[in-house]
């Protein structure tokens, strides 16, 4: 079937390189992604359907389950508020020091996830600088749900900034125009009007955050403690199997965030491709 | 012009709530590492940084940020090429494949190396009966960094190059142009910041991955310790300002490719005004 696209190739196309530049590419693709993944399909395929049901439903496992879903979760909706906050005051003001902040909201990508998470931890723990001042209130974050969900919140923070962002820099200046004009009050018109437009960037965004979320292991081990059922993530369970030679047991949990984590990006991407004409501000 | 969030208290309130948020969430975290590094003063953040584990960890990690970013640089100038000048059946496949590590934890992307090439994996007798170590060594460090990072470069050029069109490649074949000269000379000089912040932020992830080493790693003191996972070692030691020493020099790279990319974003609009 190479050959036949090859010889097609050169019958049709104007440039060169296409039989090369498809060599490399297919080579690169089968030797560093789908040769790896096919790996896990051949360990999975020695468990029965039992062994298999009985090593993803095994109770600590759940209940890393519901902890990883419920501090993603919670990050995504963090990250959906706040990052509609800095991209409206990003986009729509100007104020000293805008340029430090847009360039600051990037560095949860720039920041190795080990150093974010020893740092969080530092700082949240009761003797830290946060942690300190929330302890006498009676507000524990490190070693709880809620630190983990923090330490997700910020390796995520930008992915909504970034989405939406662009489309309220593109938006046509009549739409909330309009909506004054007609004497709408602020909060009024940006919920009927302007939120519409940027829902699908917003939801995009939050997706992506939540993903993320979920698949977080450095910035999020250091914090969590990792206590059983209770502050173990799911990719810390697959982690913890891997250092007791469980690869059968770690990989049918892997197969599972695997799945999950493709399933969501397929459905984020159907969700972005209804409404590509929006996420470039009304403009096709 | 009238617009949404215009009054002076609503625009106050929200500028307020963004800066003390942002100053909270994101710049606290940075100086903290600072002032953690530097708590005991500089003569004793010299001598952590010239220990000679963590001035191991910092040569390994150059190793396999150097052996990684040229492999994903040609990669994704291939790939980028091949799917944005030529339509062929599989072209959104392949484009969805290269999103997989993206999508894929860290811990998971170590696993399916470690099941390729551990001692129990496919390839694991055949590597062991020649006596070649990849896993729990830097071969495996480089694999694992090769697979988290292969994204980024061919993300950058493809929506780009897709943009631009291929009108002015193809007007070059008319003159006679050889492959090589066409990419040298017409596709590069277009392509040159989207490249350059393709290998930045390559550079950033290769140099500060954590999950997928760590899992393929082993973690042999002064042998296959990154900088990431020196930090964690010396964290788990109880030894926080020597974890934070190290920390910091991956934070001065982290601010480093903030600098480079705001530099980058600059001038591509400087540019756009100035034609």
């Amino acid at each position: 079937m190479i050959a036949k696209i090859l010889t097609r190739g050169h019958q049709r196309r104007v440039l060169p390189g296409f039989g090369l530049s498809l060599g490399v590419s297919l080579t690169f693709v089968s030797l560093v992604l789908l040769l790896p993944l096919t790996s896990l399909v051949g360990q999975l395929s020695t468990l029965s359907l039992s062994q298999y049901v009985f090593l993803i439903t095994d109770p600590r496992v759940m209940a890393s389950y519901g902890v990883t879903l419920l501090a993603a979760a919670v990050a995504a909706l963090f990250n959906a508020v706040f990052g509609l906050l800095m991209a409206w005051v990003l986009v729509r003001y100007e104020f000293p020091g805008k340029r430090l902040v847009d360039a600051l909201m990037d560095l949860p990508f720039a920041l190795p996830t080990a150093v974010a998470g020893v740092t969080l931890a530092t700082l949240y723990s009761s003797s830290g600088w946060m942690g300190g001042l929330l302890a006498p209130l009676g507000i524990d974050i490190a070693y709880t749900w809620v630190g983990i969900a923090l330490a997700m919140a910020f390796t995520s923070i930008p992915f909504v900034v970034r989405t939406v962002q662009p489309v309220l820099e593109d938006l046509p200046a009549e739409v909330d125009e309009a909506a004054v004009t007609l004497g709408a009050a602020d909060g009024h018109a940006f919920r009927r009007v302007l939120l519409p437009y940027l829902w699908p960037a917003l939801v995009t965004g939050t997706g992506l955050a939540f993903v993320r979320s979920l698949g977080e292991f450095g910035a999020v081990i250091f914090i969590a403690g990792g206590k059983p059922y209770e502050t173990e993530i799911t990719s810390l369970m697959i982690f913890v199997k891997l250092q007791e030679y469980d690869y059968a047991g770690a990989s049918a949990v892997a197969s599972i965030v695997l799945a999950t984590s493709l399933m969501l990006l397929l459905i984020i991407n159907l969700w972005q491709g209804r409404f590509i004409k929006r996420l470039h501000g009304g403009r096709p | 012009m009238v617009r949404i969030g215009d009054a002076p208290g609503v625009r106050r309130t929200l500028i307020v709530a963004a800066l003390v948020l942002s100053a909270l969430f994101l710049l606290l975290p940075l100086v903290a590492i600072f002032a953690q590094a530097l708590m005991s003063g500089l003569d004793v953040y010299w001598q952590n940084l010239s220990d000679q584990y963590t001035l191991a960890a910092i040569g390994l990690t150059l190793l396999v940020t150097l052996l990684t970013v040229p492999v994903n640089l040609v990669f994704g100038v291939f790939l980028a090429w091949l799917v944005t000048r030529f339509t062929f059946p599989g072209r959104r496949l392949l484009q969805t494949l290269i999103d997989i590590p993206f999508a894929v934890s860290p811990v998971v992307a170590g696993l399916v190396y470690l099941l390729l090439y551990g001692r129990n994996g496919w390839l694991g007798g055949w590597l062991d009966a020649h006596d070649i170590q990849i896993m729990f060594a830097w071969p495996g460090i480089v694999l694992v960094t090769i697979f988290v990072t292969c994204p980024f470069v061919a993300r950058e050029l493809i929506p780009l190059m897709q943009a631009q069109g291929a009108r002015e490649e193809e007007a070059a074949v008319t003159l006679g142009a050889s492959g090589w000269t066409i990419f040298r000379r017409v596709t590069l000089p277009k392509i040159r910041h989207a490249l350059l912040y393709g290998v930045i932020l390559t550079n950033a992830r290769a140099v500060g991955e954590f999950g997928a080493v760590s899992v393929v790693a082993g973690a042999i003191r002064g042998q296959t310790n990154t900088l990431p996972l020196q930090v964690e070692q010396l964290y788990q030691d109880y030894n926080t300002v020597g974890a934070f020493t190290s920390a910091s020099l991956l934070a001065m790279l982290a601010l480093l490719t903030l600098a480079a990319k705001a530099a980058l974003e600059w001038r591509a609009a400087r540019r756009e005004t100035a034609t």
